[in-house]
């Protein structure tokens, strides 16, 4: 499409303001971090540049602590939904049993029952299960997803049928073509959704609260939390270095995952 | 020995409609065996049924005379190649072809003979270490060959393999399988919705529509005496002219599509039923060329010419119908030229109208056998 060269200028400085609106909170909350408390509270520019906030951040609270629980929570979330999703959708694609429609129906209706409404219930079962303060309680309760089972079983099922027979009439079973097979060729998908089920738990607030009582498995978010109302009076350059920090590794993760996922795209699979 | 028998197979979808009925069939061992038939007549199903991934409703599968209706693909000993490939995209062609070894646990020295055996017959050594999407259509075809060479198996099921391929290369494949089979001594069941691919192929030729066989035979069988009108129509391209007849009160007349009157020697069509409507047919070889020629010439109007180099298509217009005569060498006519044609009577074949079925075939496609050198 040819623009002219008035309606090229307009569509620029459109994109360059909501670029500044979606990124301006961001680059805000990352030039804060740097200056000092006065600075802030009177809203001058920055006159003086120092990681005073960072270490604070460090020491004044055991933020290391939450962000080796939250990688912990995450990295595990993510295994159990990849693993327990590429299995269910596994089985709703390549294997056939009798209500295997009707199954995969219920299944995903499931994703209209809103969180909050079993938070309830499982708080009460991770409480009778004595799991209250362990990484279990963290992190069981979101192993299975109707949402992760449904897009991979989307994605197996564009994997042709024919393979699946193929490799029946060389003998091989269910489970070896799962792994050598299945994974395999499905990769770009299961990295897309480990990255988004490593981020969803990663800033996951709700659930962690619950079921957490003290430091020692606290996750970063609520540590964040605790950096705001721990003092009367905010400090804020604190908290948004507490906040950078935070959004660090999730950053990290996409632009790796963008390299992969772009990888992936372009490998494609075979007609 | 791998013998293939099917007695009274059936096959049903969900209590329904029957998709196949009543397959009766025995396959010889070493034989190349083509089920041949319109998309939906059940033949892919009827190949699946005998790989075993699809379930067998009635009847009983034996191979090699045990009945092996219950077992696994794995264990019927035979190997099949898609209409789509289906080769693993992630992995090499080395990879593909011995994929199935490594699961049988076949022991590595021995992988790897058969590998460099295969990849030999097949031109395939240099493309080993590509991955399948890095192939051409035809490659990948000869990859899907590999990986049943190197099974070993006996029985070979092949579901369309050519139908991706482009015409020039689809003629090279079809020598190339045909090789294959003589030079394995594999029992090949071939699926093809393709009669030139049928004719050129099979050793045999089974004809199947809506689930029914229409006819099994030799190729040369099927064309020159098919049983009824769906083979006479499906076998031969340009497909057999047909058109409705009847005969005058006479008996010696005949009238095809209220145009044609042809009259006929009653020693030529005894068998034929003089009092009701007929349907014949003539291959469009048999329509000769009529100038300077004198008996049982009809001037047809000409509708389309197809010049193919060495022969001419010329299609006439014939009551309703339209039929195509193949002339050898070159032919100049324009479009609506009545042009003479020569149908000679001992050429027609007669089929029931209402059956379908055959009554007579050409006396002369008898008479004339095939030559053998």
């Amino acid at each position: 499409m040819m623009l002219s060269a008035g309606k090229k200028a307009i569509f620029y400085v459109l994109l360059i303001i909501s670029a500044f609106l979606i990124a301006g909170p961001a680059l805000m909350a990352i030039v804060m971090s740097f200056m000092t408390n006065q600075d802030i509270l009177t809203g001058s520019l920055p006159t003086t540049i120092s990681l005073d906030n960072y270490f604070a951040a460090f020491t004044r609270f055991p933020l290391l602590q939450y962000f080796l629980n939250s990688f912990i929570v995450s990295i595990v979330i993510m295994l159990g939904q990849l693993i327990l999703s590429a299995l269910a959708a596994y089985a709703f694609v390549f294997l056939e049993f009798k209500g295997r429609d009707f199954l995969f129906y219920l299944f995903i209706a499931t994703m209209m029952v809103p969180f909050e409404a079993s938070v309830i219930p499982n708080f009460h079962i991770i409480r009778d299960l004595g799991w209250i303060d362990r990484y279990s309680g963290l992190t069981v309760p979101f192993f299975a997803t109707a949402f992760g089972t449904f897009l991979l079983r989307q994605n197996f099922k564009q994997i042709p049928k024919e393979l699946r027979e193929a490799s029946q009439i060389e003998g091989i079973g269910d489970f070896k073509f799962f792994l050598k097979v299945i994974l395999p060729v499905s990769r770009t998908s299961l990295v897309t959704y480990g990255i988004y089920s490593f981020l969803t738990s990663w800033n996951m607030y709700l659930w962690p609260l619950l079921v957490t009582t003290n430091d020692t498995v606290r996750t970063v978010q609520i540590g964040l939390k605790q950096l705001q109302t721990q003092e009367q009076l905010n400090d804020w350059g604190v908290i948004m270095a507490g906040a950078v920090i935070i959004i660090l590794p999730t950053l990290i993760l996409l632009f790796l995952g963008q390299k992969k996922l772009q990888k992936g795209l372009t490998e494609g699979a075979l007609k | 020995m791998s013998q293939v028998e099917l007695i009274d197979i059936t096959k049903s979808y969900d209590k329904q409609k029957d998709v196949l009925n009543g397959i009766n069939l025995s396959i010889e061992e070493g034989e190349f065996f083509v089920l041949v038939g319109p998309s939906g007549s059940g033949k892919s199903t009827l190949l699946r049924m005998i790989a075993g991934l699809e379930e067998i409703s009635g009847g009983f599968l034996k191979i090699n005379d045990q009945t092996v209706n219950h077992l696994p693909p794995k264990e019927r000993n035979l190997s099949m190649v898609f209409q789509n490939y289906a080769l693993y995209p992630h992995l090499t062609v080395e990879q593909n072809i011995l994929f199935g070894l490594k699961a049988r646990k076949v022991e590595k020295r021995e992988q790897q003979i058969r590998l460099m055996e295969a990849a030999e017959m097949l031109g395939l050594t240099e493309l080993l270490k590509r991955k399948p999407r890095e192939l051409s259509g035809g490659q990948r075809q000869r990859v899907a060959l590999g990986r049943s060479v190197v099974s070993h198996a006996p029985l070979c099921l092949m579901d369309e393999p050519l139908s991706n391929l482009d015409a020039k290369l689809r003629a090279n494949m079809r020598v190339q399988i045909r090789r294959l089979q003589k030079q394995l001594g594999l029992t090949m069941i071939y699926v093809t919705h393709d009669q030139v691919e049928a004719m050129t192929m099979g050793d045999r030729i089974m004809v199947l529509n809506e689930g029914k066989i229409q006819q099994v035979g030799k190729p040369i069988t099927l064309y020159n005496e098919p049983e009824n009108l769906f083979v006479a129509s499906f076998i031969g391209s340009p497909k057999m002219n047909l058109g409705n007849a009847a005969f005058f009160a006479d008996g010696n007349h005949l009238i095809i599509e209220n145009q044609l009157h042809i009259s006929i020697d009653p020693d030529v069509i005894m068998g034929v039923p003089k009092d009701r409507n007929l349907k014949v047919g003539i291959r469009a070889e048999h329509l000769f060329p009529g100038e300077s020629k004198k008996d049982h010439i009809h001037h047809l109007e000409a509708v389309n010419v197809e010049q193919l180099g060495n022969e001419t298509l010329i299609a006439f217009e014939v009551g309703s119908e339209l039929w195509t005569a193949k002339w050898p060498g070159q032919w100049t006519i324009e479009f609506g030229q009545k042009v003479p044609v020569q149908i000679l009577p001992q050429y027609l074949l007669f089929f029931d109208v209402e059956t379908g079925q055959l009554i007579q075939s050409a006396d002369i496609g008898k008479l004339r056998e095939v030559v053998t050198i």
